[in-house]
């Protein structure tokens, strides 16, 4: 379990979240809205061990700053919002980098295989051999989030649960994709892991999540499941646009929701 | 095609690199023992080079004492200098440029070699009067010590200057790398201006780079601190790998960030410090080699460490024969053979990348 409790994060000597408590439990996704700046990326770096921050986070007990950057790696894996690569590296090349703390969880004679499974539950086969830089940004992140996967590829070891910390994972994903990502998170979490998923789609935080944390002016504004924190009142404040939950459109002017679609894996 | 019908062997994973690159290193093994054995057999002496070379290794008794004494004295000490030298240098490189993320950096380039060349020069000129002190307490290693600190200094202060947030700019390392050098060479010239004669003599020569004057001493002087630093080398690969990815996410993939470029820092500068120290500025060796190598086994450090370190010793080693026989029986300093080759192909490397580089 990761929690935090009354939490503040500076940047420099700036205070950019303010008073925050959260938790993550194995077995749950949970999801963090809120409008740009709101503090989102600062409240998962922070989660990270990134940033400095006073308050107490803990993981399964144990408070974050006694953990050491190898221990940390064992138990959490981090998509960043944007990832960057300075060398010329090959897809597989660098979701074997997952590997790099040599905790994922499996056999070791599995290990090898491992960035081709994990390239094939993105949706990535065939492209273990292209250069990472010269793939479409879509691809960049899925890339990205297999090698996430390859660091905790068991979502329970030795008996803790591991999480995933994922910072807008589908935000430049195509709608099929989007599902995907999130299924394998949504799995992840099922299996006994622990998924938290900064998002922008309300519908997908809706559909996936079971409690959703709303983020606004660097405080945590509203939390619960979709149905508790998704109403009128609350998300019209937060995002600061009048909205109504649950409302088809005016004229039949076409919708389409991700919770209509059905794919195959 | 033939290949297609022969049954299929156990092939390497798509974009699995690490077959080919571990063959690369053991063909860098190679060339560099043959590049090593003909540098011994190879120079002035007139006696057939490779029956000499046979003669002292086989300990026959036909051998002149002289030929014993080239072979012993004067060869041997220069190609073992080379080999670490040159390993030293394209390790530092490499090194370098995994830690600041960016294929151009390079302890010749960016200063790190003339704040050692500074601290080098220091111990020449005043190593009988200010710094009599320190000579007498590091013996041989005042100079090598002497430079580790100005190559240390340099890291440092370009590491604070281009290094915001752990993304360093290219133009600002290149520029910042500009001013530290421009620095120290002024500094530099300061020593110069107060060094007698033959203090200039040796500083001439020192400062174009060569391997001419190499000795046992020298080698006992450079060699320990290059060898522990191309020992410690493999140990950064796993983490210089995560850092290309940045520095935050090398910390989520477990890697102690800080304590890796701590470390990283104070190895180049020490194996900087201990080629400036004993060759004077040799340059370019450690941008070619590991670029060479980048576009042959692509940038993972657990393979492009050892191999930039068996190709540079085996480069410098050729450059060394080119300058003992381009203009024999004199010769050119190497440092004149490196920057001829290595700033033409450095040009060649900036010309590659105009479109990303966004200077
Ligand atoms: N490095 C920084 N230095 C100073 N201020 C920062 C820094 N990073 C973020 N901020 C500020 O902190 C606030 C919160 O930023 P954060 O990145 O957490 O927003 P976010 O909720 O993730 O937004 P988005 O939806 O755009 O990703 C913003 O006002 C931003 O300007
Ligand atoms: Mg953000």
């Amino acid at each position: 379990m990761i929690e935090a409790t009354d939490l503040d994060v500076f940047i420099g000597e700036k205070r950019i979240v303010t008073g925050a408590s959260f938790e993550a439990r194995p077995g749950e996704f949970v999801s963090i809205v809120g409008p740009n700046g709101s503090g989102k990326t600062t409240l998962m770096r922070a989660l990270c061990g990134d940033l400095d921050f006073s308050g107490e986070i803990t993981f399964t007990g144990r408070s974050l700053s006694v953990l050491k950057p190898w221990q940390l790696a064992g138990i959490r894996a981090v998509l960043p919002q944007a990832a960057s690569l300075s060398f010329p590296f090959t897809v597989r090349e660098v979701v074997k980098l997952g590997l790099t703390g040599g905790r994922s969880g499996v056999l070791p004679g599995e290990a090898d295989r491992l960035p081709e499974r994990a390239l094939a539950k993105v949706d990535l086969v065939g492209f273990a051999g292209r250069f990472y830089q010269e793939l479409s940004g879509g691809e960049q992140q899925r890339v990205q989030l297999a090698r996430v996967l390859c660091q905790v590829w068991a979502p329970v070891l030795e008996g803790n649960p591991r999480f995933l910390l994922l910072d807008e994972p589908v935000s430049s994903l195509d709608i099929k994709h989007q599902l995907t990502i999130m299924r394998i998170a949504r799995e992840f979490a099922d299996r006994g892991g622990g998924t938290v998923a900064i998002l922008h789609d309300l519908n997908l935080a809706s559909m996936f999540s079971d409690r959703i944390y709303v983020m606004h002016r660097g405080r945590i504004a509203a939390s619960g499941t979709p149905a508790e924190v998704l109403r009128d009142e609350l998300i019209s404040r937060v995002f600061e646009c009048a909205m109504k939950v649950g409302v088809p459109t005016p004229m039949g002017m076409p919708y389409v929701l991700p919770q209509t679609a059905t794919i195959a894996l | 095609m033939m290949a297609a019908t022969r049954p299929r062997r156990e092939h390497p994973a798509e974009g699995d690199r690490s077959a080919r690159a571990r063959l690369a290193i053991l063909l860098c093994g190679l060339l560099l023992g043959v590049v090593a054995l003909a540098s011994l057999g190879y120079g002035a002496s007139h006696t057939s080079a490779m029956t000499l070379l046979w003669n002292v290794m086989s300990g026959a008794d036909a051998i002149s004492a002289r030929d014993r004494i080239i072979v012993y004295d004067i060869r041997l000490p220069r190609v073992i200098l080379g080999i670490l030298i040159g390993a030293a240098l394209a390790v530092s490189g490499a090194v370098m440029q995994g830690l600041f993320r960016n294929p151009l950096a390079d302890p010749g380039l960016v200063g790190v070699s003339a704040g050692a060349g500074l601290g080098a020069i220091s111990v020449i000129v005043l190593g009988t009067t200010a710094l009599g002190p320190v000579v007498q307490m590091f013996g041989i290693y005042a100079l090598p010590f002497s430079a580790f600190l100005g190559g240390l200094a340099t890291s440092l202060i370009l590491y604070r200057v281009a290094t915001r947030r752990g993304q360093t700019s290219i133009a600002t390392m290149l520029l910042a790398g500009i001013a530290l050098a421009a620095m120290a060479g002024a500094f530099s010239g300061v020593m110069v201006y107060l060094a007698d004669d033959r203090q200039l003599r040796d500083l001439t020569f020192w400062g174009l780079g060569s391997l001419a004057g190499a000795t046992w001493t020298k080698i006992a002087a450079a060699a320990p601190i290059i060898v522990v630093t191309l020992l410690a080398a493999p140990f950064l690969a796993r983490g210089l790998n995560a850092l290309s990815l940045g520095e935050a996410t090398a910390h989520h993939l477990g890697v102690p960030v800080q304590r890796l470029k701590n470390v990283a820092i104070v190895a180049v500068a020490a194996a900087v410090g201990a080629c400036v120290a004993v060759s004077g500025g040799i340059g370019f060796v450690g941008i070619v080699v590991p670029h060479l190598l980048r576009l042959l086994i692509g940038p993972d450090n657990r393979y492009l460490l050892p191999a930039s370190a068996l190709l540079g010793a085996a480069l410098l080693l050729a450059a060394d024969a080119v300058s003992r026989s381009i203009v024999a029986p004199a010769e050119l300093p190497i440092g004149i053979v490196t920057a001829a080759v290595g700033a033409p192909f450095f040009l060649w490397i900036l010309l590659r990348r105009r479109g990303i580089l966004d200077l």
